[in-house]
């Protein structure tokens, strides 16, 4: 059973939705007909826009009766062929991290959608940025990873959450889509693409259950018993993080020509830092963004590409700083100040700002 | 035409394997029934069975259909994914008492009050098995296990054994909740007949089923395998009644 690709109801050239709703309807265009999902804000659009929408496709929508049911009913959706989305936010990305670890050792292709909150704990239900380590290194248990997709509007909220499922179906892993409550909150005009743009190619899922052509039984597993199974198991992973590595690092710039200050931030918060290097450019101070748009793998190809003319790095968070650890890996030995606010804080456009131009005053 | 005809075969499903389990364990008696249910009813080659985490997590080594693990208590989650997109499949869970009634629990009474369309073999073998003996929500007052060294007591904060069958019976998507035994033939037989009789319910799209079946574990309750029928018989049945408690 693939997916289908053209979604029967038509959309106008620009549509005005929030992120959430836009997340689903990218699902819907991508052709995932099957959801589960659990009540918890700031998504609860999302799956409300998906019981509607799965209904109209002939799609199966489930509220399930935990995050935990939710994403086992995504991995047997998955089993079957399908493609599958869940989504949640922080508190409840904690418990789908079983799941998605399984996802991930049984090689099943799945979307899952986190829209972040404040933590730990219940936290709160503003935005922040404060899962990237549980995004970014695996989540659950074992030796994984997914590749993170983070947008930074409604509009590329849609584009990566279509890219989710290609990515997903072509190396057989779960694939997270990283927003937070701004993005999902919010809402822009945008248009609908028809293809995420993913170029390789997907081939027909043959490995799926529930086949009816002649051929001898198939196990979904990652039960490895055998002495020496369960290494070649995960060295063969191995390799395909690595291949994700090398192929499907993105990112994205930002008025950074000439520039010798940097600011690198992702999601919401690089939204806020255009709006800050702007300020910073009128007042001729050479600043400009790099944006991460995929945070697993983090794209450092590109950050030591442009690294070499910058003075000084600035990484701005909705966190106590998370990312600034993939950007000291990245840019070994180079001078990095960060600047991040936790609990629903964000920092403002004016706060960078004065931020960057302290650190350059107290250079000189 | 030969005088004498070779009628007791092995199943199609059930593949020509040894098996890890223990002596007398009650694995090997449900393993053969449920896949020769699955034969006569002719639905093997539309069969996937969710295998869950406990003794019987390489279940698919035996079974000769589509297969797939669940996560520690999940198989029902995992079992209403594929249903619901396929339809046309037989889908069941075969899970033991740890998963099914203690972790397991919540998706146990959703997917059975969603009244969704699926087979479930539930085993209570009293015991957590393959973690080596400790207290099941089944474990019966004054049993010893490795976390009840003095025996199962309510007063002690134990708790009382789970009756999940009566737990589930009220239920409105529920068609079948029955508790049978392997502790003798006769009883085998029936465990078989509900078996088949709740896959049958889902061919015919009727909800869901469970069959609860008492099941011997020699080697955790440290008995002789026919001690351990006979402690099903007289121990496990005090506390666990049999018969179909629902069945429409």
């Amino acid at each position: 059973m693939g997916p289908k690709t053209k979604a029967k109801s038509k959309m106008p050239d620009k549509i005005l939705m929030t992120g959430n709703e836009a997340m689903g309807e990218a699902a819907i265009q991508a052709g995932c007909r099957f959801y589960a999902g659990y009540p918890i804000t700031p998504q609860n659009e999302l799956t409300a826009y998906m019981a509607r929408r799965l209904n109209q496709e002939g799609g199966v929508f489930i509220q399930a009766e935990s995050e935990l049911a939710a994403i086992n009913m995504v991995f047997g959706a998955s089993c079957v062929g399908s493609r599958a989305m869940t989504s949640s936010s922080s508190p409840g990305m904690s418990l789908k991290q079983e799941g998605i670890s399984y996802l991930a050792g049984c090689e099943l292709p799945a979307v899952i959608i986190n829209v972040m909150r404040g933590g730990p704990g219940l936290g709160n239900i503003a935005s922040s940025q404060a899962d990237y380590f549980q995004a970014t290194r695996g989540g659950g248990h074992g030796d994984y990873f997914t590749p993170v997709l983070a947008p930074f509007s409604v509009e590329e909220a849609v584009h990566l959450t279509m890219l989710a499922f290609d990515l997903a179906d072509y190396y057989r892993t779960p694939v997270l889509v990283l927003a937070d409550a701004i993005i999902g909150q919010m809402m822009e005009a945008m248009s609908l693409p028809s293809k995420s743009g993913f170029k390789k190619k997907i081939l027909p899922k043959n490995w799926t259950l529930g086949r009816t052509q002649k051929r001898s039984s198939s196990i979904v597993r990652s039960l490895f018993l055998k002495e020496g199974a369960l290494e070649e198991h995960n060295e063969r992973l191995r390799k395909k993080w690595e291949r994700i590595r090398r192929a499907e690092q993105r990112s994205a710039l930002y008025r950074t020509e000439g520039a010798k200050y940097i600011i690198i931030s992702y999601g919401s918060q690089a939204r806020i830092a255009t709006v800050a290097v702007d300020i910073l450019r009128n007042q001729n101070v050479k600043a400009g963004l790099f944006r991460p748009i995929t945070l697993w793998p983090y794209p450092e190809r590109s950050l030591v590409g442009i690294a070499d003319k910058i003075d000084m790095v600035f990484v701005v968070e909705q966190s106590l700083g998370q990312m600034v650890e993939d950007v000291r890996l990245s840019l070994p030995g180079k001078k990095i100040s960060f600047l991040g606010r936790a609990g629903g804080g964000v920092p403002t456009a004016k706060e960078i700002v004065r931020f960057v131009k302290s650190k350059i005053a107290r250079k000189r | 035409m030969p005088i004498m005809e070779h009628k007791f075969k092995r199943p199609k499903s059930l593949k020509d394997a040894d098996t890890h389990y223990c002596s007398g364990c009650g694995h090997g008696i449900l393993h053969r029934l449920v896949t020769q249910a699955i034969d006569e009813l002719g639905i093997r080659k539309r069969t996937i069975g969710v295998a869950p985490v406990g003794c019987a997590v390489v279940a698919y080594n035996y079974w000769d259909f589509d297969c797939a693990e669940a996560a520690h208590g999940r198989a029902l989650a995992v079992a209403t994914g594929m249903k619901r997109l396929r339809p046309d499949l037989v889908v069941f869970t075969y899970q033991g008492d740890g998963d099914l009634a203690s972790i397991g629990l919540c998706e146990t009474i959703h997917t059975a009050n969603r009244g969704e369309s699926l087979t479930c073999i539930f085993v209570n073998n009293a015991c957590y098995g393959m973690t080596g003996g400790q207290m099941a929500p089944t474990t019966v007052i004054g049993q010893k296990t490795t976390t009840t060294p003095w025996g199962r007591d309510p007063k002690k904060g134990d708790g009382w054994p789970l009756k999940v069958s009566e737990l589930l019976l009220n239920l409105e998507g529920v068609c079948l909740a029955v508790r049978c035994s392997l502790s003798s033939p006769k009883e085998i037989l029936k465990t078989y007949q509900y078996i088949k009789k709740a896959f049958t319910n889902q061919t015919e799209g009727r909800g869901f089923s469970i069959v609860e079946v008492l099941s011997p574990c020699p080697v955790i309750w440290q008995k002789e395998p026919v001690e351990a029928m006979r402690w099903v018989e007289e121990h496990m049945r005090k506390f666990f009644p049999l018969g179909a408690m629902k069945d429409i």
